[in-house]
């Protein structure tokens, strides 16, 4: 994700600061679809997630002045577009903030886990090469409730840090923690059947 | 999975171990210290500890793995080459930017 910028930043950069209209065009041209499939990972919903961009890209154009060049020109849209995003969800109020209890570890009386022997445990490779196994996976994180789901995407999927994560939600970095085992551990327990070669 | 709480004399004897003997720590204790040892945040002396706990601990090595494998297989779904990224961006979407960056 991160990284400084090269010659081919620097000439479009230049060329927006200038009001260039090619140069504006090139940067649509050359950014959109990526952020239109992060947009979508976070939203769920296309519609939503093209607007989201556009969005994105109208307060790109408005602060490349204040753009310092300290990461990518790609890096720097990556955030604007998750912040768009996320200030959509919660505009439009429809985070999913259903608790995941039932999902999470269970301990017995003498707090030691329950957890049944795992004879086979699937490979990655095994799961991500069948496009419909790997379908599966996207659609059982898109299963969790928005808020574990966008810290499992944004850390485990964008790779964003802790502390990132932690300003672009306005929340403890303790708190971006405990919910991203939170996630990690449901989602687990969710694909667990795939995991254990059980499922089709 | 069954959801049974199982019950035996060696599991009670193992979490009197687990919580009464030095330098170990309970399945539950185990778990807050999943991330952390993952990250590479764990100082050493708890670091020593959970990889014990792991040696003993059928369970919770088993657990450990899954979770491993859980989180590359979510990053991994995403990564693959045949996962929906669309890079011919539609004609109407880069017109309809460019048209309200005009005003």
């Amino acid at each position: 994700m991160h990284g400084g910028h090269g010659d081919s930043d620097r000439e479009l950069i230049d060329g927006l600061r200038a009001g260039s209209e090619r140069h504006a065009e090139q940067l649509v041209r050359t950014h959109a679809g990526w952020m239109r499939s992060l947009a979508r990972r976070i939203l769920r919903d296309d519609a939503l997630a093209d607007d989201c961009v556009q969005e994105a890209f109208l307060k790109a154009f408005r602060n490349i002045e204040r753009f310092e060049g300290r990461s990518s020109l790609k890096t720097w849209l990556h955030r604007i577009t998750v912040n768009e995003a996320l200030m959509k969800l919660r505009s439009l109020k429809r985070l999913d903030e259903r608790p995941i209890d039932d999902l999470l570890p269970e301990f017995d009386a003498n707090a030691c886990r329950i957890e049944a022997p795992w004879t086979r445990l699937a490979t990655t490779e095994e799961i991500v090469e069948r496009e419909s196994t790997r379908a599966l996976v996207v659609s059982k994180i898109g299963e969790l409730p928005d808020s574990y789901r966008i810290i499992l995407q944004l850390r485990d999927i964008e790779e964003l840090t802790t502390s990132e994560v932690a300003e672009m939600l306005g929340i403890s970095e303790a708190n971006v923690k405990v919910r991203l085992h939170r996630a990690r551990s449901a989602l687990k327990k969710i694909l667990e059947p795939l995991l254990r070669g059980e499922a089709p | 999975m069954s959801r049974a709480r199982p019950f035996s004399l060696c599991r009670l004897m193992k979490g009197l171990m687990l919580r009464h003997m030095p330098a170990m720590i309970t399945c539950r204790e185990f778990e807050d210290f999943i991330l952390d040892y993952l990250e590479g945040q764990l100082p050493s002396r708890q670091r020593r500890v959970f990889e014990f706990h792991l040696k003993i601990c059928r369970e919770c090595r088993d657990y450990l793995a899954a979770y491993r494998r859980t989180a590359e297989i979510g990053k991994a779904a995403f990564d693959e080459p045949s996962a929906p990224v669309p890079d011919d961006v539609p004609e109407d979407l880069v017109k309809a930017i460019l048209d309200a960056r005009r005003g």
